[in-house]
């Protein structure tokens, strides 16, 4: 493999890999001050979708209004969530939580069956997100570009909200905390509904990602890499938002790479992606950045 | 200023408290002493929201407390340093003493008061971008009271805050609940410590499975024949569950 089939798949697996953290670290941030792993992150992807398709094709509106409402709608999806399938059970035993996040994840993706159909949509990718750069013998796709560019301004973003903000400072605490930061005055379902907020919001954006990437639209288009994603939280240590991001980009990287350096494994890239993070998880249990768990965060 | 009426608060089955009754007059400072499990922390939970009282009321400048949410309690203008210090581990000593002010939007008061509690613990400020979590005991005791402090209460409520100081750190902390007594701030203070906070307190009252058994002015109890059985009388009850979610 010459130098530039590498950096080829470099920006492919930057691409994919800068999805995967967006979702990453929607699940991170909850499973942080919940310990609760919100099955149903990853259909708010096909929520995000869905949104779009549903305002460029059915109220023909210009694609910057359809998107902003796709990942406004998500956001305030992931806070519904919380306030109708986990905030009721918040001090029921954790399982119970658990199998609430199962069949919030099994009733949104069959309201999509019901309200949209089952047959797969094209998703309408705005005109300039198409079309590729060609340098030499590099081909980059402008989505290519555009994803890890997004993806970074939004971790800007995030990453300034919970390290500079006194929100993001509540949010820290709450994850070491819960009852003690109420003693501070602080309204803990707000952050927590905030934290909500800010992990559908991203995986909004990372949805309409996602599906200008892999154009088709059908209600169980979230499952699959709400799954890795979640896999990328794990690897990267869940709870550590830094982790999530390093996690994402990991599995990206690595995905892309089965694929270019052993191309007759094409077919089993996710077998070969997963028993990778076996192995990996195997040898470091609590993935890359995770802190040794004690016993009142299990 | 608070007035505690006949509080019942259960955990399970077991009665935590079985009808406590007591009251902290403005400006002044209160000492509840007992021994282990007689129902000191617990009636600080139930007064902050943190247990809810299966009977009784909670009065504070006349607004009833008890069923109110902890952080609606906290806004009225208390603040809690609570047993087991409860420091947030994972962040800095400064963002500790931030969460402390939260609710408080007067940026160069709240300033000064950061400044002032770095004058009163130096060992703070020596480690103020520290995670918390790296802190001895003492250090992360100081930074329960300074960030119970950072809110500038009106009524502050100390849970053992001499639990685990050095003695001459213990005297300190007792200098400063003082101090801040004479600056205005009402103090209910629980302490094993029954000399100590009877020393500095006005008033006293000793717990005994979820009782009043005795009560007095400070001077008073300290001189009265039966405090010490009555507070190491070490009966068999029920311990507070640990402080949690």
């Amino acid at each position: 493999m010459d130098l530039l089939t590498f950096l080829q798949q470099l920006i492919n697996g930057l691409s994919l890999g800068s999805i995967y953290a967006l979702i990453a670290i929607g699940y991170t941030l909850v499973y942080g001050i919940l310990r609760l792993i919100n099955f149903a992150h990853g259909d708010l992807l096909m929520v995000a979708a869905y949104v779009a398709v549903m305002g460029v094709g059915l109220f023909s509106w210009p694609w910057p209004a359809a998107f902003g409402l796709a990942v406004g709608l998500t956001g305030l999806m992931g806070v519904l969530l919380e306030r109708g399938a986990y905030r009721p059970l918040r001090r029921a035993p954790r399982i119970s939580l658990l199998i609430s996040a199962i069949a919030a994840s099994f009733l949104l993706e069959n309201l999509a069956l019901v309200i949209a159909g089952g047959r797969a949509r094209p998703f309408p990718v705005p005109q300039m997100f198409t079309g590729a750069f060609v340098w030499g013998g590099l081909f980059v796709p402008r989505l290519s570009l555009l994803i890890p560019l997004v993806t970074g301004a939004l971790l800007v973003g995030l990453f300034l909200i919970i390290y500079r903000t006194a929100v993001g400072r509540a949010m820290r605490a709450i994850a070491s905390d819960l009852a003690t930061v109420s003693l501070m005055g602080i309204d803990v379902n707000r952050i927590i509904a905030f934290t909500f907020l800010m992990g559908s919001l991203l995986a909004g954006a990372g949805g309409l990602l996602w599906a200008m990437k892999y154009p088709q639209v059908n209600p169980f288009m979230g499952i699959l890499p709400g799954l890795k994603a979640f896999i990328a939280a794990v690897l990267g240590g869940i709870g550590n938002v830094t982790g999530a991001v390093l996690g994402g980009l990991l599995l990206g990287f690595l995905e892309v790479m089965i694929v270019a350096f052993f191309p007759a494994w094409a077919g089993y890239r996710d077998a070969v992606a997963f028993t990778l993070l076996i192995v990996l998880l195997l040898l470091r249990p609590t993935g890359l950045l995770g802190e040794a768990l004690g016993e009142e965060k299990l | 200023m608070l007035e505690v009426f006949d509080l019942q608060v259960s955990y399970g089955a077991i009665k935590a408290l079985d009808g406590v009754s007591f009251s902290v007059p403005r400006g002044r400072i209160v000492t509840l002493l007992g021994a282990n499990g007689s129902g000191k922390t617990t009636t600080l939970r139930a007064i902050t929201g943190l247990a809810a009282p299966g009977r009784g009321r909670i009065v504070f400048e006349g607004r009833e407390l008890q069923g109110l949410p902890t952080h609606e309690i906290i806004r009225a203008g208390i603040a809690l340093v609570p047993e087991g210090r409860r420091i947030f581990a994972n962040l800095t000593v400064y963002e500790n003493l931030l969460l402390g002010a939260y609710l408080r939007r007067d940026q160069p008061a709240l300033a000064r008061d950061l400044d002032q509690i770095y004058d009163t613990f130096p060992r703070l400020a020596a480690r103020r971008t520290q995670a918390a979590g790296t802190l001895s005991g003492g250090e992360q005791q100081m930074l329960a009271v300074g960030r119970a402090l950072m809110s500038r209460p009106r009524f502050l409520l100390l849970d053992e805050p001499s639990l685990g100081l050095a003695p001459l750190l213990v005297k300190e902390v007792f200098h400063l609940i003082t101090r801040l007594n004479q600056q205005g701030v009402t103090i209910l203070l629980v302490e094993q410590n029954a000399a100590a906070a009877l020393k500095i307190a006005h008033h006293g009252y000793v717990l005994s499975t979820g009782r009043v058994v005795l009560e007095g002015a400070g001077a008073e109890l300290s001189a009265h024949p039966q405090l010490q059985p009555a507070y190491l009388g070490d009966e068999p009850e029920a311990e507070a569950p640990p402080f949690s979610s």
